[in-house]
């Protein structure tokens, strides 16, 4: 227990670390580049051609986009060298069917979040209802490898701190690419952080009988998140799009921005 | 007697109906107006049945050309990403293009590289020369649009591809397909191939094809501006609507899955109107031409939209290329400013007209007229073609030329009926 609350001050203070570093990462901006010491300006110039009085749907509030922009090519490299190997050589040993009971134990262990997130908003119904999914699919569903609730009619509802946040109108803050999860922005960053150590005082009340337990607890994260990334198809700079960066940025944004409004 | 005459008549006249209702009714592809059928393609439960896995290696370490230099902020494209379905046993091989900025891994692309290996060909899938990924890597000149180059640049990877494979023993008689701008670029391939002889390609399948490239290009073009309500000064209402809709019928899971075919795929159903359809395919047209423009500006140095004297980093912001690549007019405007001043300047008599219509189709028909292993398919809704364009593919293709009564641009493409004809095209000698 002790170890754990050390590494939670760890995980505070690299964050905090990580914060002072970004504030000194912009992205070089193409009108800045444009009025540069003898660059020729082109046809259409960046300065002529954009407003920098109106919003475009593409505009975010990036203003770390230099460190998120290394950082989304560090993922790159992440996923090439080490994590889709991993995946791939999980998803090569283990037949389908082993990987989705597997998948629905991890979405199953995730309706803790979900209820309490639910909760938190007040949303009574969808507490209900997820709090009925954790037992039927615990129980007969066993485990959640399989998932009679959603045949019974008892609908998932996805909720998590970042959500939870939003909905008491707390903004995104600035995006962020975070290293290995991918997109996020400040607000989310902290809503999984929050997310995380619930889930670990969950895991380690519900191993406290087990010997081992730090070694069986790293098999469960290591687990999570092959299983986590085996179900994700992105693959960083598969669209060849020079655009992609922007696109998934705002994609990202946009569908947060939905989910916390439902 | 007489009466028995008359019932053997009756009967034949009977038999010769069903015929023929036979063959006008039997083409059930179940959407008839070409916009949605262009957006939604087929519905699942019409789609042809084809296997969910198959045995595909990707190849992403590609070297082109190896003395290239390419720009930082493209590092990721460096090497031409291709796929390959693969038969354990020796079999014929089918290289397939895919459709205006679509890469070889594009859901079309996909479909057919199933159906293809269901009926036992090794099936090479490649990216259009349009998408950036091909520009960047494969392209000579860094300008795709002119027909010929990029024909010659087809061939030149087809070629190095064919060098690079370790089981050469396992390689049979080769083939070639592609829709869309892959369709009209197979055709020329094939001439190509004629002269140059490395494949001598047995059968050749051109599917949804443009006439002249140009042209459709500019119809699409014409699709977002003309479909904007309020014109293109609206365009980010419109977006910003677009956006709305799109992510609420987005439920593909924990992320984003950031596919060509997104824009489509996430908008079937909720299309209120046709000028909204048709906007939404001048959208998704849009994006990929903003790839093109963008790509291609910095690799040819035009300096049209970056400065031709300024190196961009593989970090630097990007966001605001994306916002002039995207508002301008499309593919006439890289066309005029990117592609056809090169040329002009060689020849200095070149109208634009007259360059334009060095992609089209007619510049090859006797060609195209006398060459038996060509076929093609089409819709008679399609909608990148002009009016008389399928009468003259008609016309040129005679009984090689499999006319559909709808489906519009490439929506009946996975329907069960245009599937077995494709592969029976390739499959019967």
């Amino acid at each position: 227990m002790k170890i754990q609350k050390m590494n939670s001050m760890k995980n505070v203070l690299v964050l905090g670390l990580l914060l002072t570093f970004l504030s000194g990462c912009g992205a070089k901006q193409p009108a800045e580049q444009e009025a540069g010491m003898g660059i020729i300006p082109p046809t259409k110039p960046v300065s002529e051609f954009v407003q920098s009085d109106i919003v475009y749907p593409i505009d975010a509030y990036d203003p770390w986009e230099g460190f998120n922009r290394n950082m989304y090519v560090f993922n790159f490299y992440f996923d090439k060298y080490l994590f889709l190997p991993v995946v791939g050589g999980y998803a090569w040993i283990m037949p389908d069917y082993c990987e989705d009971r597997i998948s629905g134990i991890f979405k199953n262990f995730g309706e803790i979040r979900n209820f309490m997130n639910n909760l938190l908003q007040l949303k009574f119904k969808a507490t209900a209802v997820t709090t009925g999914r954790f037992l039927v699919n615990s129980t007969v569903g066993l485990l959640g490898m399989y998932d009679p609730a959603s045949h019974w009619g008892m609908a998932r509802y996805k909720e998590d701190f970042g959500q939870t946040l939003g909905h008491y109108g707390v903004g995104a803050g600035p995006y962020l690419v975070l290293p290995i999860m991918g997109p996020s922005t400040l607000r989310d960053t902290t809503g999984l952080a929050v997310d995380a150590v619930v889930r670990s005082e969950v895991l380690d009340w519900a191993l406290d009988d087990v010997d081992n337990k730090s070694n069986v607890r790293t098999a469960i994260d290591v687990m999570a998140a092959i299983d986590a990334r085996h179900r994700v198809g992105f693959r960083y700079y598969q669209s060849g799009s020079p655009f992609e960066y922007d696109v998934v940025r705002m994609l990202f944004l946009e569908k947060r921005k939905m989910d916390i409004a439902k | 007697m007489k009466k028995k005459l008359q019932h053997v008549l009756l009967a034949c006249s009977l038999l010769l109906a069903t015929v023929c209702i036979g063959q006008a009714a039997s083409y059930d592809y179940p959407i008839s107006d070409p916009i949605e059928a262009t957006i939604i393609g087929t519905p699942k439960e019409a789609m042809a049945i084809l296997p969910k896995k198959i045995r595909v290696k990707e190849y992403l370490t590609f070297d082109v050309f190896p003395d290239r230099e390419v720009p930082e902020v493209f590092w990721y494209n460096e090497k031409l990403r291709y796929a390959v379905a693969y038969q354990k046993e020796k079999a014929p091989v089918i290289f397939m293009i895919a459709g205006t900025g679509a890469g070889y891994d594009s859901a079309k692309m996909k479909m057919m590289q199933k159906a293809f290996f269901q009926a036992g060909f090794h099936v090479v899938a490649i990216s259009s020369p349009t998408h950036p990924n091909f520009i960047v890597a494969a392209s000579s000149s860094g300008m795709p649009g002119d027909i010929r180059s990029d024909s010659e640049d087809l061939y030149n990877v087809m070629e190095k591809m064919f060098e690079r494979s370790k089981k050469k023993k396992l390689i049979g008689d080769f083939y070639l397909t592609g829709y869309s701008l892959g369709g009209t670029q197979a055709a020329f391939v094939a001439k190509l191939d004629e002269e140059r002889k490395v494949f001598d390609f047995k059968k050749v399948l051109m599917i949804n094809p443009a006439l002249n490239i140009y042209d459709s290009a500019v119809k699409l073009d014409k699709m977002l501006v003309d479909n904007i309500p309020g014109g293109m000064d609206h365009f980010d209402d419109f977006y910003t609507k677009l956006m709305a809709n799109i992510m609420e019928s987005y439920v593909h899971g924990d992320f984003i899955d950031l596919s060509h075919d997104f824009f489509y795929s996430t908008y079937d159903a909720i299309l209120t109107s046709q000028a909204e359809g048709k906007a939404v395919i001048g959208f998704s047209f849009r994006m990929s031409l903003a790839n093109l423009l963008f790509t291609s500006d910095v690799m040819t140095h035009s300096g049209y939209i970056v400065p031709k004297n300024l190196e961009l980093d593989s970090t630097d912001s990007l966001t605001d290329y994306n916002k002039v690549a995207f508002r301008g007019d499309g593919f006439s405007e890289y066309v005029e400013n990117i592609l056809y001043p090169p040329f002009k300047a060689n020849e200095p008599g070149l109208s634009l007209r007259e360059f334009v219509d060095r992609s089209s189709l007619r510049v090859i028909e006797d060609y195209l007229k006398k060459s038996n292993k060509i076929g093609l398919v089409t819709n008679v809704d399609d909608i990148i073609l002009a009016d008389g364009d399928v009468d003259y593919f008609k016309q040129v293709f005679g009984s090689r030329a499999k006319i559909y009564p709808r489906g519009g641009h490439c929506g009946n493409m996975a329907y069960k009926d245009n599937v077995a004809y494709m592969t029976d095209f390739f499959k019967i000698k």
